[in-house]
């Protein structure tokens, strides 16, 4: 077997460990291995192009800016916060925990584009929780304020990638069952799925503990709370 | 019908429109990156139909202009918007008065995707269907982007010409971030032709003493976080993982069930991309949109979680599979 083209996964490995540009670091990485492989460079480009051009959807998130960036210039970020703030019984954990766990069940219904980093996190969920996280901490300072708005980031993903794997259409539990298939293994995606219920349950008891631990930390006012 | 080539069109629009807006500010380089970007994705299918018909020039191209996206990219040449904060005033003033219209059409791209994904079965007349049978939700999501454009024109009582300058204005302070999850999953592609998974699956192989169940399962669970780390997605480190150390040794060898450690082994990987920065749309992207100092903020704060969650599912992996 050709070990050769493991030096692509090392480019990748040492480029982000230098903190050089992802793009850089990535594109260098695809021609480390194919070269290692024995590619031509127009096999190479080929090969990169129409990986590039299959790989679409991800970059559908532009679709949603023009309306972000709409109702942003009028004041949807600033007036999220503000009513956040006017509601006395809400915090930091009970925001996001309750988005969490809707999160997770939507998810499990299929329904997983309800929310997202352009959708909801920043024009919503990450200028609420600043507004909830200033009732435990009055003078939040930079760097809390960025924890913040980072947590409210890792619990979108934490709810979305726990929470989907159980909704038997979706494309994890499709991928399972082709592969047994492929293999002589004849499942039904809902034997798979099921099995997906005990870690979304780990997940979400985990990922709300430390929700409440960090704001705990807010509250005792260490600079950095380590949650 | 609303085929997927139009959703492409709509976003080589939005693309394009961020190529003109920086011309006019002189911002060369990223005007150029945005319209490269934009001309792949008008032009994605029929470089795709080139391929299959057997010429090679465009998809090379392409390669040629991911190539150039990423010098632009690295050389610093592409300047990354400072987040404008110069009329706070007038955007508290404008939230005072539109108070929780707001929301709404904020709210309406998930509920309208939603709605449509779900009714998308019924949507038909005859042989006319509104979505393709195969994948709805692509175009539901276009459409429920274009229906909160359209409220949010009407609530805000912008101009249409607003809502483009507006995504330009974001797409320019994502950056190059934006592109990167595509150039993630190219590399996936790349790897898997070179074939580095297989490498990969053979070394892990010949390293694990074969006949202990727990050396096993946890050699797979770990085998699926490093491989997603790498590959940044959990469904490219799956066939590779589960082909090289679950069916031949915990399935065929110590008769563990398929279904237990296919959905964990899944879900272990998940642990894997949140962990890494090659999982650039969900780790690195909202930390350019959350305008975080640290791009590796978002990572930070799932780490814990992420840990903790993979013993979890490593432990329930070997004692749910030999029950």
């Amino acid at each position: 077997m050709n070990y050769w083209p493991l030096l692509g996964v090392a480019a990748v490995v040492a480029g982000f460990a230098l903190r050089l540009n992802p793009m850089l670091v990535v594109v260098a990485a695809g021609f480390v291995s194919g070269f290692a492989a024995g590619l031509s460079l127009p096999d190479q480009l080929a090969l990169l192009g129409k990986a590039f051009v299959s790989t679409r959807a991800p970059l559908l998130i532009v679709l949603t800016l023009p309306v972000v960036g709409l109702l942003e210039h009028a004041g949807l970020r600033e007036h999220a916060q503000r009513w956040i703030a006017g509601l006395y019984y809400m915090s930091l954990s009970l925001l996001l925990i309750c988005y969490m766990a809707l999160r997770q069940i939507l998810g499990a219904l299929g329904l997983t584009s309800i929310g997202g980093p352009a959708q909801t996190v920043r024009p919503l969920i990450a200028p609420m929780s600043e507004a909830a996280a200033r009732k435990t901490a009055p003078d939040l300072d930079d760097e809390q304020r960025e924890r913040t708005r980072a947590l409210a980031a890792a619990t979108d993903n934490v709810g979305l990638f726990f929470g989907e794997d159980i909704f038997i259409a979706f494309g994890a539990v499709l991928l399972i069952q082709t592969f047994y298939s492929a293999n002589g293994i004849q499942l039904e995606p809902l034997a798979i799925a099921l099995w997906a219920i005990p870690t979304a349950l780990a997940a979400f008891i985990i990922h709300a503990l430390r929700i409440v631990v960090f704001q705990y930390g807010l509250k005792r006012g260490t600079t950095g709370p380590r949650a | 019908m609303i085929a997927l080539s139009y959703v492409w069109w709509l976003a080589a629009l939005v693309l394009a429109a961020a190529a003109v807006f920086d011309l006019r500010a002189r911002r060369w380089g990223n005007a150029a990156f945005w319209a490269l970007i934009a001309i792949v994705f008008a032009a994605g299918d029929s470089i795709l139909a080139a391929d299959k018909a057997g010429d090679r020039l465009p998809t090379q191209l392409v390669g040629v202009a991911v190539v150039v996206m990423a010098l632009l990219a690295g050389s610093g040449l592409m300047r990354r918007a400072p987040a404008a904060d110069t009329d706070a005033a007038a955007r508290d003033a404008s939230a005072q008065r539109l108070g929780h219209r707001l929301f709404g059409p904020a709210l309406m791209i998930p509920l309208v995707t939603t709605v449509l994904f779900l009714l998308a079965p019924f949507l038909v007349i005859g042989d006319w269907r509104l979505f393709p049978a195969a994948n709805p939700t692509v175009p539901a999501l276009a459409l429920g982007c274009c229906v909160a454009v359209v409220f949010a024109l009407r609530v805000t009582r912008a101009r249409p010409v607003q809502a483009l300058r507006e995504s330009s204005r974001l797409l320019d302070q994502l950056s190059w971030a934006v592109v990167l999850p595509m150039l993630l999953a190219a590399l996936g592609g790349v790897f898997e032709s070179t074939g580095v998974g297989a490498a990969v699956a053979g070394l892990i192989g010949q390293v694990i003493p074969t006949d202990s169940r727990l050396a096993c399962t946890v050699a797979y669970g770990l085998g699926m976080i490093a491989f997603t780390m790498i590959m940044g997605n959990a469904f490219a480190a799956f066939p590779v993982m589960t082909g090289g150390i679950a069916l031949p040794l915990l399935i065929r060898q110590h008769g563990g069930d398929p279904a237990v450690i296919g959905a964990l082994g899944m879900l272990t990987g998940y642990c894997g991309t949140l962990l890494t920065p090659m999982a650039a749309n969900f780790n690195i992207v909202p930390a350019v949109l959350l305008e975080l100092k640290d791009t590796y903020g978002v990572i930070r704060m799932q780490a814990a979680t992420a840990v903790l969650l993979a013993t979890t599912n490593i432990a329930l992996m070997y004692f749910l599979a030999f029950r």
